[in-house]
């Protein structure tokens, strides 16, 4: 008998609109849809379709004007900005297209900053981050300065610091896009690894067909709706 | 912790940006520093006036004379310890440009009154001695290169004439708010030499200075030397020697009130350029920003980072132009020791640079703490890139 994965995220029925002014500017339709628990998930879909708001939506650094979305047990469009910060801090790794690492911290203090809202002594902190750099085949960088790492380089610190905290999911907007094609592939080989062997559940956004190759499921949203059913990669 | 390295390696990232704006408070702060020392300077006497010493003077204007007589009549009344008297000589050395003040005293009385001008006993005695002796403060005898026993002539303004002394005695302040730019001379050479031009001039003091036996009894001493001189020719104004220093400064109060405000107006101008300054990195790193806020960072992580950035930046400008106000005024004062004998940078001062520092770093911190605050994280991160 197959097993039956549970679902990590359920999204309902979600309605956003940006509002300039007196203008309101819908950007997602009526959304609806499951991720399970250990999924590598890409979403598609041409600029300005919507992607990047979804996936903000459901790292909850953004929020729904309608609908629900339940991440694990949490109904994260019930809380509060603070509460949502917490929750961040606590279930979410993010991967962004340009690392968005601080600047004025090294490698390893990069890893650790999102420890620092832990409970973890300066001690665990430190192991915590050198363990996740080692993941990433970073350890011998570790106290070198952003501007002093490649751009793939600086997107694997990026990516031990998402996975630090050990995070329920992992949104990755455009984790590629600013890379040459090796360091890409490198990360997509990483963010692969990450699923495969440690089971990480990860939502990315992408326009690259070449990454979204990597994803098990592929979805498509055009105009702020999602256009296709839940089905394997076809690519 | 990891805030503070943020925010201390923040503030000194853009190198060349921080270093320009803390030079620029450095600079503020110092003029800042000397403009509250001038007007301190200003007040020196005042400060240095001592509570049991009172000043009697003509009722009608300092520039109207008292009776020699009246030295015997203040002596008898009770509370009084000992009185001096003298007159403001406004005699010039050389030319006009060469001023400090000088006064003819009657030497004995007025060096016990002024012990802080002190005085080695072998010159002491020679001044008294001497009647054409003088005595010079120490800086004012720096100045001119005087040395014991060298002649000195001054030029009378208000009594014609050349006057010839000679230096027999060299005081220093026994405090550093003690003005070591006068000089002093006998009555009587003055008394004498008028008597025989003018017997009518002579005879007449500008001033009596009385000690009192305890500073308490001021105001009965003061009431009760006016009241012996009522309806005399030449009745009399007492007052304690703070309040008769104060009256010369009042005179010139506006000049006091500008250099007030102009030390203010630096302080505004320069906290428009922190904020101007503020402004520009919360903008650059809006992005940062809502990379720490996408992480769980709160607003008032922010707020630590913008406002500690601010400051750190005004206090290390501040520092630098404090450290930077010590010569500056040392060069200042001796520049301008005749007119300001007691150029010293006051701990009050400091404490206002410090005040104003950290008042600059917080007002320009709030207008850039309130934006990063308020903008969404997604509209911060739409920033990068």
């Amino acid at each position: 008998m197959a097993e039956q994965k549970q679902n990590i995220v359920e999204i309902r029925h979600l309605y956003k609109a940006y509002h300039r002014g007196s203008l309101v500017v819908p950007v997602l339709y009526d959304i609806t849809f499951d991720i399970v628990a250990g999924e590598f998930l890409a979403l598609m879909g041409p600029s300005g379709s919507g992607k990047t708001t979804l996936l903000n939506l459901l790292a909850g650094i953004d929020k729904a004007d309608e609908g629900s979305i339940r991440v694990g047990d949490m109904d994260i469009t019930a809380l509060s900005e603070t509460e949502l910060a917490h929750w961040r801090a606590n279930h979410v790794g993010f991967i962004f297209q340009f690392y968005n690492l601080i600047p004025v911290l090294k490698a390893i203090e990069n890893v650790e900053l999102p420890l620092h809202l832990t409970s973890l002594s300066k001690k665990e902190r430190r192991d915590h981050a050198e363990m996740a750099l080692r993941m990433v085949g970073l350890d011998h960088r570790m106290d070198h300065y952003p501007k002093e790492l490649s751009g793939g380089e600086q997107q694997r610190v990026a990516i031990a610091r998402a996975i630090v905290t050990d995070p329920t999911i992992l949104v990755a907007d455009e984790p590629t896009g600013d890379l040459d094609r090796v360091s890409a592939e490198e990360i997509l080989a990483m963010m692969e690894r990450l699923n495969a062997e440690m089971g990480k559940t990860i939502i990315m956004v992408t326009h690259d067909p070449r990454a979204a190759q990597r994803a098990k499921i592929l979805r498509h949203l055009d105009k702020g709706y999602l256009t296709d059913d839940d089905s394997q990669n076809p690519l | 912790m990891m805030i503070l390295k943020i925010l201390f390696r923040n503030a000194f990232h853009n190198k060349l940006r921080s270093g320009l704006t803390i030079l620029g408070i450095a600079v503020a702060i110092l003029a800042f520093g000397l403009l509250r020392t001038v007007i301190s300077s200003w007040y020196a006497g005042v400060e240095a006036a001592s509570t049991s010493r009172l000043v009697t003077r003509n009722a009608i204007s300092i520039i109207f004379t008292l009776p020699i007589s009246y030295n015997e009549k203040i002596r008898q009344i009770e509370g009084v310890k000992m009185v001096s008297y003298g007159n403001w000589f406004g005699g010039v050395y050389i030319n006009e440009k060469n001023f400090f003040p000088n006064f003819c005293v009657e030497p004995r009385t007025y060096l016990e009154i002024y012990p802080e001008f002190v005085l080695s006993p072998a010159e002491k005695k020679t001044f008294l001695a001497d009647r054409k002796g003088f005595v010079a403060g120490r800086k004012l005898a720096a100045k001119y290169g005087w040395k014991i026993g060298d002649a000195v002539t001054l030029k009378g303004t208000i009594y014609p004439g050349n006057w010839d002394f000679v230096l027999r005695g060299i005081y220093k302040g026994r405090d550093d708010t003690t003005d070591e730019t006068q000089f002093y001379f006998h009555w009587d050479y003055l008394n004498e030499t008028i008597k025989k031009a003018s017997s009518q001039m002579a005879g007449q003091v500008g001033f009596y200075m009385i000690a009192i036996t305890r500073p308490d009894l001021a105001a009965d001493v003061a009431l009760a030397v006016d009241k012996t001189f009522k309806n005399s020719l030449a009745e009399t104004l007492t007052e304690t020697e703070k309040a008769f220093n104060q009256g010369f400064i009042a005179m010139s109060g506006a000049i006091v009130t500008a250099i007030q405000m102009v030390s203010f107006v630096v302080i505004i101008i320069i906290m428009a350029v922190v904020a101007n300054t503020m402004a520009m990195t919360t903008r650059e790193r809006i992005g940062d920003y809502a990379i720490m806020k996408t992480l769980g960072f709160g607003g008032r992580d922010i707020t630590v980072l913008i406002f500690g950035e601010s400051l750190v930046i005004t206090l290390a400008g501040c520092l630098t132009g404090m450290i930077l106000t010590f010569p500056a005024a040392a060069a200042f004062g001796h520049a301008l020791e005749t007119f300001f004998p007691i150029f010293i940078v006051s701990t009050e001062t400091l404490y206002l640079d410090v005040l104003a520092a950290i008042l600059i770093g917080c007002l320009a911190a709030i207008i850039p703490t309130r934006q990063a605050i308020r903008i969404g994280i997604a509209d911060g991160l739409r920033r990068i890139g």
